[in-house]
């Protein structure tokens, strides 16, 4: 049909045979539909066999690009054949990375909603066997560990990156930046055993400590800080630091009112997913912090529970009503997602609200 | 307030290289003096040395002296801070604070140093500073906006009022003009001829005309060749460099032979 409208308007030289905008999707809507056919046939032939649908959708999925990219071939010619095909190949890849986001956030939620109850939130596991109890005490963990570790890790790295972007120069600079690069790799559990020795110098073997989690956290959240705010301070425009000079004032009242506020917003957003990284952190905390059902508000005495720890525990020691544990161990996992996905979204609000406006 | 600028042998280097060499020259208080000269001969990295702006980018140095009513600017002891506060300058890339509203741009070089203002000074310097960039009455009804929210010409106007906000004793405007159009040009034009009553100020330009028009004094500056330092070529009354040159190349230059 495409290729009548070309002959009918022969007059426009540019014109050319083009597909319907609806015809990719008659095109996938077919292959889907042979597809199916296709699986009930070979199936028809043993009975009590159901069909198989994820089967068929990804056999369809694999027949799309190759019917487009033919069909398209013979009307449209070969630039838009290749245009259709990278099209489709694009938009499976993206449906590829979506599918397991997708599968997940779905089952943490169905299998979380079990126990995300008041009780959850307003109980520790303290003297809990089976059913009941809650989370609150790895809640109150994980929120005075993170505050802590982002407390300590902001300032350093913040000034970390001034350093290098507005002063470092030299061996010094290299090599801090050398050292952060290869901070940034170390693997969590080391960074855990790192806090946990040091703890276990000063106070004895076996010490674990709310304030050693939080130091563990600090190791693998200040190389995150540096590099996010490294980046955003590049951003900012030399004319600027210039045009501040050349009113004389001094460098250091350069950074604080020039280039820190342009730049705020994109440092914001970075120590936010910054805590995001680490909030979900469990090997370090369990060598660190160590394991607990109780309440504990003193960073600097007794042990403490945090999410991912909590969720850990209840997946590898459940007791003999195994789903009670299951659904906790669930809950508890929807609850980190949750503080996650909202800190993100802060991030994100920052990010709006402290870019600096243009327009009138 | 407006002081008298002694040149006297300065070479200026980006690291090894040598971009401007032996330049020497005299600039009178309360004069317009234009700087003109073929593309990449060192005219912006020349005004960058008169308040010490060159330095700022690394491993940029200077040999030589520069005086400002006598004192010279490169001597040891000396804080660059100090010099920026006497010697104001203009960029050729408008470049106002994003994060600051119109009028936190004019008051920038005093807030920008923890100085404290009443309400009423702040009000009256503001005022006073765009009406002297000729600014006021186009964002008078708005300056609590944004100062990136205006155009490019009323962008840098109000660059050059943050500039005289800090009442300098110099002005050095680099292109000043560059990014504009015909009438804002006018519009600047103008107000360097208001502000010669009281500043010394200093215009690099490729304007043949703006020259001709705003200076009392030119510098005309050359380079032999890619990877030379610039030199100052003829240095002169601007009537004299337009219509009667001494050198060869300043005329070639002034009538468009060549550059
Ligand atoms: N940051 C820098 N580092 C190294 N060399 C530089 C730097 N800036 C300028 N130069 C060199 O110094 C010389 C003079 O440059 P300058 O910018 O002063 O020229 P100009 O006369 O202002 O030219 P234009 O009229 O194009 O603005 C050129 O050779 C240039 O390549
Ligand atoms: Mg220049």
């Amino acid at each position: 049909m495409a290729a009548s409208t070309s002959a009918a308007s022969g007059t426009n030289i540019y014109a050319a045979g083009l597909l319907g905008k609806r015809t990719p999707w008659f095109v996938l809507a077919g292959c889907l539909a042979a597809s199916f056919v296709l699986f009930w046939l070979l199936q028809a032939g043993t009975p009590g066999a159901t069909l198989n649908v994820a089967g068929a959708i990804i056999v369809g999925a694999i027949f799309y690009p190759l019917a487009i990219y033919t069909i398209s071939l013979l009307v449209e010619g070969a630039r838009k054949a290749k245009d259709r095909l990278v099209t489709a190949l694009v938009y499976g890849a993206f449906l590829l990375a979506l599918a397991p986001l997708i599968t997940l956030l779905s089952t943490v939620v169905a299998n979380g909603l079990a126990r995300f109850d008041l009780e959850f939130f307003t109980y520790s596991m303290r003297s809990i066997v089976g059913a009941g109890g809650g989370f609150v005490h790895a809640m109150v963990g994980t929120l005075l560990m993170t505050l802590t570790a982002t407390v300590i890790s902001v300032p350093i790295g913040l000034m970390t990156s001034v350093y290098l972007v507005e002063y470092g120069r030299g061996p010094l600079a290299r090599a801090i930046t050398f050292f952060v690069d290869v901070m940034t790799g170390i693997p969590s559990i080391v960074a855990g055993l790192f806090a946990y020795s040091i703890f276990a110098l000063l106070f004895g073997p076996g010490t674990k400590l709310g304030i050693a989690g939080a130091i563990s956290l600090t190791v693998l959240m200040i190389p995150v800080v540096v590099r996010s705010s490294e980046d955003m301070l590049k951003l900012v425009p030399n004319e600027l630091r210039e045009a501040s000079y050349a009113l004389g004032v001094p460098k250091w009242l350069t950074i604080l009112k020039v280039v820190l506020p342009t730049s705020i917003a994109g440092i914001m957003t970075g120590v936010i997913l910054a805590i995001a990284r680490i909030i979900g952190e469990t090997a370090p905390l369990l060598v660190a912090a160590g394991f607990t059902n109780n309440l504990n508000y003193d960073m600097l005495n007794g042990r403490m529970q945090s999410l991912p720890v909590a969720v850990y525990y209840q997946y590898v020691s459940p007791g003999v009503d195994v789903q009670a544990y299951l659904d906790r161990a669930w809950a508890g996992a929807l609850t980190l997602i949750l503080i996650v996905m909202l800190l993100n979204i802060i991030a994100r609000l920052i990010a709006r609200y402290f870019a600096p406006k243009s327009g009138r | 307030m407006s002081k008298r600028i002694e040149v006297r042998d300065l070479d200026v280097y980006y690291g090894k290289f040598k971009a401007v060499e032996g330049i020497t020259l005299n600039i009178e208080p309360r004069s317009v003096t234009a700087f003109i000269g073929p593309s990449g001969c060192g005219k912006s990295t020349f005004i960058r040395t008169l308040n010490r702006m060159h330095e700022v980018i690394p491993g940029a140095w200077v040999d030589g002296e520069v005086l400002i009513d006598g004192s010279n600017l490169y001597e040891a002891g000396v804080d660059p801070v100090l010099v920026r506060r006497q010697v104001g300058m203009v960029f050729q890339r408008p470049n106002p604070f994003p994060t600051m509203s119109i009028r936190e741009n004019v008051l920038a070089g005093v807030k920008l140093n923890n100085k404290r203002l009443s309400k009423s000074d702040a009000d009256d310097l503001v005022e006073r500073s765009l009406k002297g960039a000729n600014l006021w009455n186009e964002v008078k009804d708005r300056l609590e906006k944004p100062g990136s929210g205006i155009s490019g010409g009323q962008q840098q106007r109000l660059c050059i009022a943050r500039a005289i906000a800090v009442q300098p004793d110099v002005l050095l405007m680099d292109e000043p003009c560059s990014a504009l159009d015909p009438i804002s040009t006018l519009a600047i034009e103008d107000l360097i001829e208001e502000l010669k009553t009281e500043y010394t100020i200093v215009i690099v330009t490729h304007n043949m005309q703006q020259a001709s028009r705003v200076s009392d004094r030119t510098a005309f500056f050359n380079i032999a060749g890619t990877g030379q330092p610039g030199k100052l070529i003829e240095y002169d009354d601007t009537s004299t460099i337009f219509s009667n040159p001494s050198e060869q190349s300043t005329e070639d230059y002034v009538s468009g032979k060549f550059g």
